[in-house]
């Protein structure tokens, strides 16, 4: 059997499964009608709904703009594909090329994608994370809930966590008028994803805005009333914060438990995979039937040493599962390699916040155009003497110019002297990263190394 | 009617919200804030932002999706007419 035979088999009348119906997984069907494949293509998906959008749910939708229930994807062509949503993928048998549902069917395939995606992390407590009024926010059932709870008017909302989902719901209910109260481990919000020059930015912010921000401090406790409702909030220095509704916004937890002695290399830091979207195997073996894409995908990049990056960035996941799907159906020579450069958006207290590269690499940052007193600025991240990440506070139509500089390695400090470089720019600062060692809930992408199959996994083979 | 924007792309230049002003608007100088369901009778307007934007940034459904965003089987719908 030749190679151009089995792709040709596989093209007209073969069989490829999605696990994970959300954005990577749709733009990934999408693509594979569009590249010709007729054959037959299965969405399996946990949740009960068809692909939809989660960008919206801290912005629009608690802003109390649009509905949590209508954020379904637009669709880019029709896919003719088997929906098997609302049920759980359990298992992989990668011998026998099956996937195992909690129902009990098994689906076979030629060629499987896994979009599975990351899910809210919880409150660490069970007890007090089932409290009445305590919410993650990750899924349009949670926002479903949360808005509903925040159109109730509560007394105070209570967010743990500032990175980019805590700030924007605390900025959501800024605007709503509800009074809000923010807890942050790290000095300042955003700081695990922006370093600390331009989290200091974003407390000023916060704190311009009437929210009561208390950083470098620690929840302990979430206390509850005779009625099983949140009532309040203790903290690491002793105070206690009174409040009805408890937002828990410290990132995400990736979706690979149901991989668990398949002998693929997922494990908590994602799944591996090489440029070209395909899983390693616990072994670091790359498989050839099994790609992967979106916000559970750990993948090597070239632009940043091939070291793997974990990206929850929509972007991505768009980008990703494009590239994933046309491999899919592609002979060796005419795959391509995934090589999106980061790029992020946020929308929080009215300012427009972008990032393009890997500003957490950065040991150092410019600020390029604009200033920091007036939140409009160009902030440059520099890494090893050259460009590795930039941001912008409302001046978006900068950084096409400095993904650009990423993108060819160029050296830093910039060498030109910009258009509008003020006091701030004149020399780079210390970019003011956590220490990496000290765990935070804040960066939307994760260095995770170079071992493609993840060590802390043991391995055990797959039951047949 | 279905639609996203690519918020990575977009440059907020607010054509949108000039060309159809109950679906899009500007929030503070640069942030775009949309709703992802549009009434159907913003079509025409929400055609005008897809085509003025400077930067393409706007993807609206280029199938029939059914009514409302609950739905597991089958999305049957026609094939589009192009993409992108
Ligand atoms: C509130 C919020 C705001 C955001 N804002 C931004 C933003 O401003 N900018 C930005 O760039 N990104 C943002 N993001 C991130 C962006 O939404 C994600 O990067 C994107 O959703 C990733 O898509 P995905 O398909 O890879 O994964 P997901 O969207 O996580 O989808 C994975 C899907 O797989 C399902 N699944 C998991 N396990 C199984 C299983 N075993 N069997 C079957 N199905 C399973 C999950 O339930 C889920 O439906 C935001 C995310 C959230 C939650
Ligand atoms: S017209 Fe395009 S670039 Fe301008 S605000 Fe609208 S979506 Fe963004």
């Amino acid at each position: 059997m030749s190679v151009d035979g089995f792709l040709q088999r596989l093209r007209s009348e073969g069989r490829i499964v999605v696990v994970g119906a959300s954005l990577a997984g749709l733009r990934a069907a999408e693509t594979l009608r569009a590249e010709g494949f007729t054959g037959t293509l299965t969405l399996i998906g946990d949740e009960p709904y068809e692909p939809y959008d989660r960008p919206p749910l801290s912005k629009q939708v608690l802003l109390g703009r649009a509905s949590a229930e209508h954020t379904a994807l637009p669709r880019r062509r029709a896919i003719d594909a088997e929906w098997r949503l609302g049920v759980p993928a359990t298992g992989l048998d990668m011998a026998a090329k099956r996937v195992r549902l909690a129902d009990g069917d098994e689906v076979p395939y030629d060629r499987l994608l896994i979009a599975t995606g990351v899910r809210a992390r919880p409150w660490p407590n069970e007890a007090e994370a089932g409290l009445d009024g305590v919410f993650v926010l990750r899924t349009r059932d949670d926002a479903v809930a949360l808005q509903r709870r925040l159109a109730e008017e509560p007394r105070r909302v209570f967010v743990i966590g500032a990175g980019f989902t805590g700030s924007e719901i605390a900025s959501a209910c800024h605007e709503r008028g509800l009074p809000v109260t923010v807890a942050e481990r790290g000095d300042a919000p955003l700081v695990g994803a922006l370093g600390g020059v331009v989290g200091r930015v974003a407390a000023e912010l916060q704190r311009e805005h009437g929210v009561d921000l208390r950083t470098g401090v620690m929840v302990t406790r979430l206390e509850g009333d005779s009625a099983g409702r949140v009532r309040a909030a203790h903290l690491s220095d002793g105070s206690e914060v009174e409040a009805d509704v408890v937002v828990v916004s410290l990132g995400a937890t990736r979706n690979t438990e149901w991989l668990a002695g398949s002998g693929l290399g997922a494990g908590p830091r994602g799944i591996a995979c090489d440029a070209g979207c395909r899983a390693f195997d616990i072994r670091g073996i790359v498989t050839d039937d099994i790609f992967v894409a979106g916000d559970v995908a750990r993948s090597p990049h070239p632009l940043f040493g091939y070291q793997f990056l974990s990206l929850e960035h929509w972007g991505n996941a768009v980008s990703q599962a494009e590239i994933a799907a046309h491999n899919m159906l592609s002979d060796s020579v005419d795959r391509r390699p995934h090589m999106w450069v980061p790029a992020f958006w946020s929308s929080q207290f009215g300012v427009s916040i972008k990032s393009v590269g890997v500003p957490s690499m950065g040991t150092e940052i410019l600020i390029a155009q604009g200033a920091l007193a007036e939140r409009r600025f160009t902030g440059v991240y520099g890494y090893q003497g050259r460009v590795i990440g930039a941001v912008t506070f409302d001046q978006t139509r900068w950084l096409e110019f400095y993904q650009h500089l990423i993108e060819t390695t160029a050296p830093f400090p910039p060498p030109f002297p910009t258009v509008d470089r003020r006091s701030d720019g004149q020399r780079p600062l210390p970019a003011d990263f956590p220490d990496p060692s000290v765990p935070t809930h804040g960066p939307t992408v994760t260095l995770s190394g170079y071992s493609p199959a993840d060590r802390r996994i043991t391995f055990t083979p797959g039951r047949h | 009617m279905r639609l996203v924007v690519d918020l990575n792309r977009c440059q907020g230049y607010a054509q949108c919200a000039f060309l159809a002003p109950d679906v899009f608007a500007m929030h503070g100088d640069e942030s775009l804030l949309y709703n992802p369901d549009a009434d159907e009778a913003q079509r025409e307007y929400v055609e005008r932002a897809v085509a003025a934007c400077p930067v393409q940034a706007i993807l609206v459904d280029q199938v029939e999706t059914p009514a409302g965003a609950a739905a597991g089987a089958a999305t049957s719908a026609q094939e589009a007419p192009r993409e992108r």
